[in-house]
């Protein structure tokens, strides 16, 4: 017998199976039991931050009659994750299971779903791959590269000294292609403006964060805005330090009444709504759930007191060129190497931007 | 940026490094230093950094008052302190087992009645400015220094001092160094090391206070991320001498500013090897350290000792 399989929940389900828990087995087959959602969070659901954004898209779930929510916080990209699902499974009878964070997915969720066959797994962030994984997975994500964009056509008319700060956690694709849009943004009215980043290396070190925010003032960026958990130590820190500060993930515009100018917001909702949607009549949930500004699934946060009007007038018309489907990389361009890197101009649907892992021209720093 | 503004920034950044994380380390292992001497170790000291932030925080949200945080947190640290001492003179009790299980108490704890003090904003506690004559904002910068690091840094010289030339002093090597000649003096050693693990909490705990209410200055979850498991690694490398807990703790938060700094001026390659800066350290110090058997002789004789 494998014994590395045999954990105490499956002894229990076979226990069941061959009716030695027959209590247990009545009353499992009792009827229709709410239908019921695992949501997992890396970190706590109010950080201000991407874990916020998607707490809050859950809460709409919630609200969704028949469906009953699941939810666990803090919990860490190891396999920690996985005795997380088997429990939301195999104790709370969990049909959907919303894995929010990126190292979730290989190979904790695809181990679950190979196991489960019968649970739905969605995962935020793109890595699904049709040929790969296994049908009952799937992946979902709002392209908030469209609202980092909005943040870089706004820093663009603000900065005086053409510099701004980038504190970013882990070199993945879709926070590469943040920084990027960003700098296009910032490009698109200031031909000369760069953008300086830091990597931290994990999603939660506020000391690092801190530290990083200084560094980039210190070095002269006088904009600053992050891909991190949670924001909330960057902009306190760019507030004090006098900086002007882009939001990221959820809104931030309370932490910086001075400094703030916009935000890139995931809108989690509107997907989360849409599954609740199919859940409700039955059907099966989509594998791939991709979109931006088009699709609603981002948002910009209200201009703060930096936003001048000028930035304000060219966000706006950055945000009417999202919502028309516009390009954001226009080709052909070159990472920060000099190797040319974009042949062509990319639709902001296509699937090369997913695995974007350079940076681009202008902008300070390296991947690795 | 010419060559000498790139070092400029990146020394100034590590000045300003090493004044701004420090505090932290610097409070936690003189807090562990007291224990040590004493003869016990608190590995709990993360715990108790973790829930004098939390504490520190709520308190200052509440009263309005930074510097009530500042007691309350010295307070909650005091309380875990004494849970460790009371728990550890029971017989057959070993205090590192009862440190880590508290390291987990202080956490959970602060973790529960946290939740509601992510979100708000509480004071934060005023800082000097002593470099604003200089004309150099990144070095004015660098030298606003909070109230908090010259308590620490006072405290350090004195605790060395009183270690060495008061009867206290004596009384804590005593129990620390040899148990039957605290008793053959009639001096209650279970007495003795309770006062020094209370005292060691009640610094922990206002170590997360300048955590929580100065810098990085907001209360979450990860806001420690280990810094008290590395501050009690500090006395060992400090051996058990506060004065050199000073320097370890500039040195440690220097190193921690030499990443970011590093990436700010355009020097990118490497910044996981520069991140780690700190540990590598700490490991190629105590590697050299260890050598010469200094550090074994430093070391408080009943700390060895298995009950």
């Amino acid at each position: 017998m494998d014994f590395d399989k045999l954990s105490r929940r499956t002894v229990l389900k076979s226990a069941a199976a061959t009716g030695l828990v027959s209590a247990l087995g009545a009353r499992a087959a009792q009827a229709q039991a709410p239908l019921v959602v695992g949501a997992i969070y890396v970190g706590p659901r109010d950080d201000f931050g991407y874990n916020q954004a998607h707490a809050i898209g859950i809460a709409e779930l919630k609200k969704v009659r028949g469906v009953k929510v699941v939810e666990e916080e803090n919990v860490p990209e190891t396999i920690a994750v996985q005795k997380t699902m088997e429990s939301m499974i195999q104790l709370d009878g969990a049909k959907l299971i919303v894995a929010t964070s990126f190292g979730y997915f290989d190979p904790h969720m695809l181990a679950m779903a190979a196991k489960f066959p019968q649970v739905e797994f969605r995962h935020a962030v793109g890595l699904w791959d049709e040929k790969k994984h296994p049908k009952n997975a799937g992946s979902y994500f709002g392209y908030l590269d469209q609202a980092h964009y909005v943040n870089g056509v706004a820093a663009g008319l603000v900065t005086k000294t053409k510099k701004i700060g980038f504190i970013a956690a882990k070199p993945i694709p879709s926070l590469l292609r943040n920084i990027n849009a960003v700098l296009v943004g910032a490009r698109k009215n200031t031909p000369d403006a760069t953008v300086t980043v830091i990597f931290t290396g994990d999603w939660s070190l506020p000391v690092r964060e801190a530290e990083a925010t200084n560094a980039l003032i210190d070095a002269g960026c006088d904009v600053i805005t992050c891909h991190v958990d949670s924001p909330k130590v960057v902009v306190q820190t760019a507030e004090r330090r006098g900086a002007m500060v882009l939001g990221h993930n959820a809104s931030q515009a309370s932490l910086a009444p001075r400094g703030f100018v916009t935000g890139a917001e995931y809108k989690w909702e509107t997907i989360y709504q849409g599954f609740a949607g199919n859940l409700a009549k039955g059907e099966k949930l989509p594998n791939w759930v991709r979109g931006g500004y088009d699709l609603d699934y981002v948002r910009n946060t209200a201009y703060g007191a930096a936003a001048t009007e000028p930035a304000r007038r060219a966000a706006d018309a950055a945000i009417a060129d999202m919502k028309a489907g516009k390009p954001i990389f226009v080709g052909p361009f070159k990472d920060n190497k000099g190797t040319v890197v974009g042949t062509k101009t990319y639709d902001n649907y296509a699937p090369e931007l997913e695995g974007m892992n350079y940076l681009i021209e202008g902008v300070v720093g390296s991947t690795s | 940026m010419s060559d000498m503004a790139t070092l400029a920034t990146v020394l100034f950044a590590m000045i300003g490094g090493a004044i701004r994380v420090s505090t932290p380390f610097l409070f936690v292992s003189l807090g562990e230093c007291v224990t040590e001497k004493a003869g016990r170790i608190n590995l709990g000291l993360e715990g108790t950094l973790v829930l004098g932030a939390m504490a520190a925080y709520m308190v200052a949200y509440e009263t309005g008052d930074p510097w009530l945080g500042v007691l309350a947190a010295g307070c909650a640290g005091l309380i875990l302190g004494t849970m460790h001492a009371t728990l550890c003179s029971l017989p057959r009790v070993n205090d590192v087992a009862i440190g880590i299980a508290l390291m987990s108490f202080g956490t959970g704890l602060a973790f529960f009645f946290g939740k509601p003090y992510i979100q708000p904003q509480a004071p934060r506690l005023p800082s000097v400015e002593l470099g604003g004559w200089l004309g150099n904002p990144q070095l004015a910068e660098a030298l606003t220094v909070n109230p908090l690091f010259f308590i620490g840094v006072a405290l350090a010289f004195f605790l060395r001092w009183a270690f060495d030339n008061t009867r206290y002093g004596l009384l804590l090597r005593m129990a620390g160094d040899s148990v039957a000649a605290s008793r053959a003096m009639g001096v209650s050693v279970d007495g003795v090391r309770l006062a020094a693990t209370a005292a060691g909490g009640f610094l922990s705990g206002i170590g997360g206070a300048f955590l929580s209410l100065y810098y990085p200055g907001s209360w979450n979850e990860a806001l420690s991320s280990g810094q008290g498991l590395m501050a009690v690694a500090l006395v060992i490398f400090a051996r058990w001498d506060p004065q050199r807990c000073f320097y370890a703790a500039m040195l440690f938060g220097a190193a921690g500013a030499l990443g970011p700094a590093l990436q700010s001026v355009g020097i990118v390659k490497g910044y996981y090897f520069f991140n780690a800066a700190p540990y590598i350290l700490t490991l190629l110090i105590m590697i050299g350290a260890g050598r010469d058997g200094k550090a074994a002789r430093a070391m408080p004789s009943e700390l060895g000792v298995q009950r």
